[in-house]
């Protein structure tokens, strides 16, 4: 296993430098450079231009630049943003979290809806209730993601009345709060990371140590109460509060302002896990298309088992190796498709970052992010990669 | 008893047994014909394939109707769907009522957008545009998709290694995120990523990605047939195996991934023009991206002027959705172990 995981690694590296230089070379072969970002301006003197060339290294030849953007890469030196006017560094670590929270989410849910959906259908071919799911599948799968945000809102914030249009957050509610919302944020982050290992944990020992269902069950429930219980607690008994305006009560606690931020996150998650859903679904469905065709479903059959146990523990369980992959390319690329839903719901992670760099020519931005985006996809890759050679041993030894 | 014959009558028996003198070419048709017919008949069982297939003969058939549209209801300045016609000179602009957009009246049947140009006429130019780059990056991706998968199959070594890692980078290639920074780049350098760089570049990407991972596994497949064994003793080239017997047998299955490419790139074109980053002169992603820079799709104006984003919003998803349904359909007949038998 470890040498399975070392070879990745160094493969990982090469794809790495690859990508590195894919995308360099690319933006080399656009006609133009950056110098006519300012070239435009009539005012600048022939002078100022060439010393301007010579500034931004675009006089030196092109294996010394490839060389330096490599260096920089590396270094961590990714320049300063022209819009925003503080380093692109800082401003990607504050925006990332917040699509890393976003889709996290998104995906766990329709992963998991479409996993059961996929093997129900699957197991129940031929019948309406499989056509029906199927067509709703590929209706979300190919549906145009700006139409079904259009329509989420109409239908949750303009009809219903049920969630905010957009944006992040309540800008009147944050008013006189002295705090800033990443420190909100990264508190809930922080939440969530500890909420997770701990219900993982659980889960685990309850399966490990306990045997009887229903004991399980019951314990589980009032494990999972207790530590919903206790996080709830020390939140609301240990956040600070702020004064706020009358038509919020005058006083409002962190914990207020986390559900403000997570009452924001609804739509967008609402969003990118209807689109999300669809194609885990119909994935599902095929790969345990395949798998209830192999023998050993027969020969569970053939034992006399009940029908939902072939299928959940002998049949799903084989059939779920590429929508594991499938899971972790989707987070991977999470950046990549969040850019439209961020768009229009105003969500400012790294989506939205990056066209607005791009529709301010803020170029320093627009590629660090492009780069990172590509970065944060190989290692997500990575870690499929080894999570895949674990469910499946065959892959280790080959 | 037999009766005895004379070499005249024999040698006549003889040339009327040998098969008559059929050239290669109709018998080639012949056979695909057949096979055509064939996986017709497996086609037209799968009701999605046939949807699919449904969905796109309307499409077509509305693109091909558009020029002729154009020549004779649509004639005048009024129906063109590029240019806006000079508006008409109202007291008090109430858009909606009196004044562009206009709802849907029998004269614009599904209205008309901010500039007063005739939705309809616009959807049905948008037709042609998505047709066209959508089967012209397939096509891309097909040619390069099929000799990359087969190449590498057949040789292995160094170029299966180098070709399967960049299908690996492209598989995780951020493309939107790339397009959007590209198209942002030609925008600062003082031009606009035009229709047919992001048509190639969209066959390109595709060309490289998945479909060479699905061909080249199956041209392995190919290669360990006894047949090729035998092209090989008879002294066939590498060339000739290649084109004669790898790539006609994995045709089928990348005519199946020119569908979800088709699927792909009609998708993607449409996200970039609705973020307003392709120089083209309509087409549906613009449309909405129109509505969007007037300020039609803010809360309170969405539902009231839906013909602005609506169809066009719906056209999309239904055309995306037509050819990957076709090519579902598809895909139960040339994968056997999705097939019901």
């Amino acid at each position: 296993m470890r040498r399975y995981v070392l070879r990745r690694l160094a493969q990982i590296v090469v794809t790495l430098y690859l990508y590195l230089t894919l995308v360099f070379f690319i933006l080399e072969a656009i006609p133009g450079d950056v110098s006519q970002i300012y070239i435009q301006n009539p005012l600048l003197t022939k002078e100022v231009r060439e010393q301007l060339i010579r500034d931004l290294g675009l006089d030196k030849p092109i294996h010394e630049r490839y060389f330096t953007y490599l260096a920089n890469f590396f270094m961590g030196r990714w320049g300063t943003s022209f819009s925003h006017d503080r380093p692109v560094w800082d401003i990607i670590i504050e925006r990332l979290p917040r699509t890393a929270l976003l889709f996290l989410t998104a995906t766990l849910i329709s992963f998991y809806l479409g996993f059961v959906l996929g093997k129900i259908i699957a197991w129940r071919r031929g019948q309406l209730a499989e056509y029906a799911s199927t067509v709703a599948g590929i209706t979300l799968f190919t549906v145009f993601t700006p139409m079904l945000a259009l329509l989420l809102v109409w239908v949750f914030s303009l009809q219903l009345h049920l969630f905010p249009i957009a944006n992040f957050l309540d800008e009147n509610k944050w008013q006189l709060v002295s705090l800033r919302a990443e420190t909100i944020f990264n508190y809930m982050l922080l939440t969530l990371g500890v909420v997770t290992i701990v219900g993982l944990g659980l889960w685990w020992a309850a399966h490990r140590f306990i045997y009887r269902p229903w004991t399980r069950f019951f314990v589980l429930l009032g494990g999972f109460t207790g530590l919903f219980a206790l996080t709830g607690y020390l939140w609301i008994a240990f956040g600070q509060c702020w004064d706020a305006f009358p038509q919020y009560g005058g006083r409002i606690c962190n914990w207020q302002l986390a559900g403000d931020i997570l009452y924001h996150m609804v739509l967008p998650v609402l969003n990118v896990t209807l689109i999300s859903f669809g194609g885990t679904m119909l994935l599902m469905r095929n790969s345990m298309l395949e798998t209830i065709r192999e023998d050993f479903v027969m020969a569970a059959k053939a034992k006399g088992l009940p029908d939902s146990q072939v299928r959940d523990k002998h049949a799903a369980r084989n059939a779920m190796l590429p929508v594991v992959t499938s899971f972790v390319l989707s987070l991977a690329l999470a950046i990549d498709g969040g850019i439209i839903t961020e768009t229009l719901f105003s969500w400012p992670g790294m989506g939205l970052t990056l066209l607005s760099a791009v529709q301010e020519k803020d170029m320093p931005l627009a590629v660090a992010a492009l780069v990172f985006v590509g970065v944060f996809a190989l290692i997500a890759h990575l870690v499929a990669d080894v999570l895949y050679a674990y469910l499946d041993p065959r892959i280790r030894y080959d | 008893m037999i009766k005895p014959e004379t070499e005249e009558q024999a040698r006549k028996s003889v040339t009327k047994l040998t098969v008559p003198h059929v050239p290669l070419w109709r018998i080639r048709i012949r056979l695909l014909w057949r096979s055509a017919r064939d996986s017709w008949a497996m086609f037209s069982e799968s009701k999605i394939g046939l949807t699919g297939l449904a969905i796109i003969v309307f499409f077509g058939l509305a693109g091909l109707a558009y020029p002729i549209l154009r020549a004779t209801v649509w004639s005048g300045p009024r129906y063109d769907p590029i240019l806006a016609s000079p508006p008409p000179v109202v007291e008090e602009c109430i858009p909606g009522e009196n004044c562009a957009p206009l709802p849907p009246s029998p004269e614009h049947l599904l209205g008309t957008d901010p500039y007063g140009r005739d939705i309809l006429s616009q959807l049905l130019y948008g037709t042609r545009a998505a047709f066209v780059l959508g089967i012209f990056a397939a096509l891309i991706t097909v040619v390069i998709g099929t000799a990359v998968g087969a190449i590498s199959a057949y040789y292995g070594g160094f170029v299966d290694t180098f070709f399967m890692r960049l299908a690996d980078i492209i598989l995780l290639f951020p493309l939107i995120a790339f397009l959007i920074v590209l198209s942002g780049l030609y925008a600062s350098f003082g031009s606009q990523m035009d229709f047919w760089t992001l048509a190639i570049i969209l066959g390109i990407y595709n060309g490289f990605g998945a479909i060479t991972i699905v061909l080249k596994s199956q041209a392995l497949s190919i290669k360990v047939k006894p047949y090729i064994e035998a092209a090989k003793v008879a002294g066939g080239s590498n060339a000739h195996i290649i084109m004669r017997h790898i790539i006609p047998n994995v045709l089928p299955l990348s005519f199946l991934y020119m569908m979800f490419t088709v699927t792909n790139a009609i998708f993607s074109e449409a996200v970039l023009s609705f973020f307003g980053l392709v120089d083209i002169k309509m087409s549906w992603g613009l449309m909405i991206n129109v509505t969007r820079d007037a300020g039609y799709l803010g809360a309170t104006t969405m539902m009231k002027f839906w013909w602005l984003w609506l169809p066009a919003g719906l056209s999309i998803t239904l055309l995306c959705a037509a050819f990957y349904l076709v090519g579902r359909g598809l895909d139960e007949i040339i994968n056997p172990r999705l097939r019901r038998r």
